[in-house]
């Protein structure tokens, strides 16, 4: 028997996150689950390689983290009883029974481990780093890289959130009914900061974009599959989806940003797309839109145009005039505003960006720099392109405004 | 069952509130103490006299210094408190809600160290 190392990895990343929810459940504990999860792949790792992978991995691994974790704690308990006391995540569970048989994931684990990570007295730093590293098992080292911060002031934002899980005894549950909608909204937003961190690059290794556009993406299907009838859930999952659908045709054979309008758009998944649509039928079916909601709404309207010409830009504007009802911001603003300019023209999408206040953002300018240049302004469009490029941080954004000042020349 | 410690913090020097305003908040807040006694979760509840009232005391060395007024220089500080037992965070936070609804005010919520003895 051979065990191929990248299945292993592909194991570990499907499985990490049920199996360490289901241990914090059983020991009460995050440290000791994740200890004891780690453990059990080491173990996995050679046993499987000897006698081949088992047919329910997951719960293999959540029995043998299982049982090396009671063994731990058996030989700790008789040298120190006091640590053992010091366990206290509240756990309404009964406790596991003497007898240890095996163990299996449990679905509703998973969701428990999303609240707790996504609790609101968290803040949305600790959020977003205890959700990669507890349910995507990424290491302390990929979240910095990720997040460009450096490793210890990862570490110490990990250990500080958990120890405040422990102390102020946060409860292992899922919320009741009429929890939900304020719990839900930390978690949709964890979940999409994580894939547009993914998706957006504002910088840091490229390597590990795939990696957090991937682990959103599975982890808004699990909430999905859990919550089924939450319509921002199915949203926000929709929105993604989509999104990622166009992921390969947005960087160019030299490495450069593709514009939706310039993409080739044979290369979008197709099979995504239809799952996309999918979604956004189902959710918007039940009546209760929301931003994320509207938001897929958006992406579904651009997939199903053949060309960028043959895009439906009046339904385009009128969802933007219903998220601007419903989240009124300046960003979305900026993107109806962007909108009007296919739609009405440019006349309509400058008077449009003259109600917008974002001096700062670099897409700002770009986009009354394009409104400029289709109603003739040159001069004034390559003042507009000059203030964005001093804007962006990201080098690509500013290789393709710099391509385009050019282009004004 | 975990203790947590709800601290009512309020502005510094902020203008008096009218005797009729004051008498509605302190009637509030004492529906929500009552609310805690008898679903048992109160433990001690207490309004605190002005900051300006405080006196700081150090000891070291055998050596006594005091000083007039709050230790920590800060705009807000803390005008009452009431420590409750809770099943967990969640509880608590929601008792957190409901004391800040009633006082109009921003109420921290800070856990014990430890667990209580049995």
């Amino acid at each position: 028997m051979s065990l191929d190392p990248h299945e292993l990895a592909a194991i570990y990343r499907r499985e990490v996150g049920r199996c360490t929810a289901t241990l914090v459940r059983v020991l009460g504990d995050i440290d000791r689950a994740e200890d004891a999860v780690a453990d059990a792949f080491a173990v996995a790792a050679d046993r499987w390689r000897a006698e081949g992978v088992p047919p329910n991995p997951g719960g293999w691994i959540t029995t043998t983290a299982r049982n090396l974790a009671i063994d731990r704690l058996r030989r700790e308990s008789t040298r120190d009883t006091r640590e053992r006391e010091a366990m206290t995540l509240h756990d309404p569970a009964p406790d596991p029974p003497a007898d240890l048989g095996d163990i299996d994931t449990v679905p509703d684990d998973q969701l428990r481990l999303i609240f707790l990570c996504c609790h609101p007295a968290l803040g949305a730093d600790a959020q977003v780093a205890l959700t990669l590293r507890l349910l995507g098992g990424l290491t302390t080292a990929e979240i910095a890289r990720a997040f460009l911060v450096p490793e210890p002031t990862m570490g110490q934002r990990l250990s500080r959130a958990k120890r405040k899980i422990r102390d102020t005894h946060m409860a292992y549950r899922i919320p009741v009914a009429d929890e939900l909608p304020e719990r839900l909204g930390p978690v949709l937003a964890t979940i999409y900061l994580v894939y547009t961190e993914g998706h957006s690059a504002t910088a840091g290794d490229d390597l590990l974009r795939p990696a957090l556009t991937g682990e959103a993406i599975r982890i808004g299907r699990t909430l999905v599959a859990q919550l089924p009838d939450e319509p921002e859930a199915v949203g926000l999952l929709a929105l993604m989806v989509l999104t990622e659908a166009r992921a390969p045709a947005r960087l160019g054979e030299d490495g450069e940003l593709v514009r939706l309008a310039h993409q080739d758009r044979s290369r979008w998944d197709r099979e995504l797309i239809a799952e996309g649509h999918e979604l956004v039928r189902a959710c918007l079916d039940r009546d209760r839109p929301g931003p994320y909601q509207i938001q897929a709404a958006i992406a579904a309207v651009h997939a199903d145009a053949a060309t960028a010409a043959a895009t439906d830009w009046a339904r385009i504007v009128a969802l933007y005039d219903h998220l601007q009802r419903l989240r009124p911001n300046a960003v979305v603003a900026l993107n109806r505003a962007i909108a009007v300019m296919e739609h009405r023209g440019p006349a309509a999408a400058l008077d449009a960006l003259d109600e917008i206040d974002l001096p700062t953002y670099h897409l700002f300018h770009a986009a009354r720099a394009e409104a400029l240049r289709r109603a003739g302004r040159d001069d004034e469009a390559a003042d507009a392109l000059r203030r964005a490029i001093a804007l962006t941080s990201n080098a690509a954004e500013r290789r393709h405004l710099e391509r385009e000042l050019a282009g004004l020349g | 069952m975990p203790q947590y410690l709800l601290s009512v913090f309020q502005e510094e020097g902020a203008e008096p509130p009218s005797p009729e305003h004051a008498e509605m908040i302190m009637a509030r807040v004492a529906a929500v103490q009552e609310e805690l006694k008898a679903a048992g979760k109160w433990i001690f509840f207490g309004a605190l006299t002005d900051a300006s009232s405080a006196t700081v005391v150090r000891a070291a060395d055998g050596e006594v210094s005091m000083t007039d007024g709050p230790y920590a220089e800060a705009k807000e500080q803390i005008a009452g408190f009431t420590v409750i037992e809770a099943a967990d965070l969640d509880e608590a936070l929601e008792w957190a809600r409901k004391g800040s609804e009633a006082c109009m005010w921003p109420v921290e919520v800070r856990p014990f160290l430890g667990a209580p003895p049995a």
